[in-house]
């Protein structure tokens, strides 16, 4: 056998090994994504039926008009920023605090770990409990500290529902920024530190100008996860506040959510996912770039 | 290293905290779920039921097909697990066997595909899960949760199948196995950590799956615990049954607190093994 035949015929092999991954992920995201976009350019009309036509940008200039779509895209942001600011912070604590060589490490680490595995509509619901006006844990503990005298109505405001909204994605999802931040600690050659040591530096001086700047990659890559996953949260918002009181928590996930299937508006609903993906796809380059700014450095 | 008391007790409050964080939230629920209606609306809260009540584990049995809920789940989850590991492991084989340029560009692709957010494909999916014909089959669910899970298995188990030795594949071939004889005889047993990773993230991200579950099932028998559990509130928050619904929640959770409790180490492996190496 020569060699050209060979190479063809390692080819074809790798290309049959990767056909099923290639056909499922047409079927379910590229073919999906694709009519998404279409769809965006259509408007959809109620008369006795549902009536899809052509619009060209007319569905997608809609958006400009639309205060709901505004407010939305306010909430989305605003939830995202305080949501990731939050976790990366908490996540970064949590994972020195497993880095530490201590009683019970093990143990420690499967019990953080928790947060991350159960599901987020169920736990919204739990959450829902936890914040509830009269009977739940958040205004027990809170009183019981002294920290409150008035029981909260925390859903049924818009600054306090968002707040709890954030308080608990952060819960859910600190596990995962300290996972990615621990594995980006334990690179961290110990021999490095340890020279800071000897040369005077104190703890949290070697934290400043030796652990964070070699902790920037991990950083990086546990923003840019939660930032994405974060701008288009959806179950969390749709089981604790259902997008209330009065709009304040709407993401914009949730009103393409609610123009599919409960305004049977199919154009509009793919023209706000469309526009949230590409606004999400700008918050990704601007924190890739923001990082490799602070790398050049 | 002699440790300063003060640092001690600094460190065993800070794991306290940690602990308490990630532990009371669930704890409340579990009470919850125990406690006579008369405490659950006690004010200030009563923590611990006494005595402890099944009365909601009942009335959720007897109100909601809860059983069927959770089997629907479970079956969910462990086909599309089943198939997206039948997806990834031929895949990653091939891509353990690319140049490093080639093999990292289609990493790098399938990175980008898990931050696609299911939003965006939910109404493409819904079309076409009614033009089939699939509205409240499994199929609707298992076909695009073993699709979500590609990304991070082909990661995991390129990663574990890179990790043996380059002899061991050789010999296998010189033995006349073909890529599916090497797969399956020998990467996959050999990588065997690797696949219980992959598989283990899989089950729990289809398990937890809400968004597509909502969409595309109609009938109450169909329903994954997660859409089962939207249901189980009343009209509004203010009539909501929360011993059942912490009764749900618990026994919607504790598959998933076992399995975490028993593979940390496998499941934080394979998270962080693919968004870090990359």
């Amino acid at each position: 056998m020569s060699a050209g035949t060979l190479a063809t015929r390692a080819r074809r092999e790798r290309v049959l090994l990767l056909t099923p991954v290639l056909v499922l992920l047409a079927l379910v995201v590229a073919i999906p994504a694709l009519r998404v976009v279409h769809l965006g350019f259509t408007r959809t009309e109620l008369d006795d039926a549902v009536v899809s036509s052509w619009a060209g940008l007319a569905t997608h200039a809609r958006t400009f008009g639309d205060g709901r779509f505004l407010g939305a895209l306010r909430n989305t942001a605003l939830f995202t920023s305080l949501s990731v600011l939050l976790e990366v912070t908490l996540g970064t604590a949590l994972a020195l605090l497993l880095d530490r060589p201590s009683r019970g490490r093990g143990a420690l680490r499967a019990v953080v770990l928790v947060p991350w595995a159960l599901p987020t509509s169920v736990m919204a619901l739990a959450w829902a409990w936890i914040f509830h006006d009269t009977f739940g844990m958040a205004n027990d503990l809170l009183a019981r500290l002294g920290l409150l005298g008035e029981p909260v109505a925390w859903l049924a405001q818009p600054a306090t529902a968002m707040a709890a909204l954030v308080v608990a994605d952060a819960w859910k999802t600190t596990p995962f920024v300290a996972l990615i931040v621990l594995a980006g600690l334990q690179g961290i050659p110990a021999e490095v530190l340890e020279a800071a040591r000897v040369d005077g530096a104190g703890p949290f001086q070697r934290f400043r100008r030796i652990t964070l700047p070699l902790l920037l990659p991990s950083l990086v890559v546990a923003t840019l996860f939660r930032a994405i996953q974060s701008w288009g949260a959806f179950d969390i918002v749709y089981v604790m506040t259902g997008g209330g009181p009065g709009g304040s928590t709407e993401t914009l996930a949730l009103y393409a959510y609610q123009s599919w299937f409960r305004y049977l508006d199919f154009g509009y609903g793919a023209a706000i996912a469309v526009q949230g993906m590409l606004l999400a796809l700008v918050l990704a380059a601007v924190v890739v770039r923001l990082a490799s700014r602070r790398e050049v450095e | 290293m002699r440790r300063r008391p003060l640092a001690a007790a600094g460190l065993a409050l800070a794991i306290a905290l940690a602990a308490a964080w990630s532990l009371v939230p669930a704890a409340w629920q579990a009470l919850t779920a125990v406690k006579p209606d008369a405490q659950i609306t006690s004010v200030p809260a009563v923590w611990v039921p006494s005595p402890p009540t099944a009365e909601h584990v009942r009335a959720l049995w007897e109100r909601k097909p809860f059983a069927r809920y959770l089997a629907n789940s479970a079956g969910i989850a462990l086909a599309a697990t089943l198939l997206c590991l039948a997806a990834a492991a031929p895949a990653a084989a091939a891509l353990c066997r690319m140049r490093p340029r080639a093999r990292n560009r289609w990493l790098l692709g399938l990175l980008l595909v898990s931050l696609f957010p299911p939003i965006l494909l939910l109404f493409p999916l819904y079309e076409g899960v009614r033009l089939l014909g699939l509205v409240n089959s499994p199929l609707a669910l298992v076909l695009p949760y073993a699709a979500f899970g590609l990304p991070l298995a082909v990661w995991v188990l390129e990663a574990g199948f890179r990790e043996l030795p380059k002899e061991v594949e050789e010999a296998a071939t010189l033995d006349g196995l073909g890529p599916l004889g090497r797969l399956l005889r020998v990467q996959l047993p050999l990588a065997a950590p690797s696949v219980t990773a992959a598989a283990l993230l899989t089950f729990i991200a289809s398990w937890n799956e809400f968004l597509l579950a909502l969409s595309f099932t109609t009938r109450d028998t169909s329903r994954t615990v997660t859409a089962g559990i939207a249901s189980v509130s009343g009209a509004s928050l203010y009539e909501v049954p929360w011993g059942q619904l912490s009764a749900a929640i618990v026994l919607s959770t504790l598959p998933v607190v076992l399995l975490v409790l028993v593979f940390e180490r496998r499941i934080s492996g394979g998270l962080t093994g693919g968004a870090v190496k990359g």
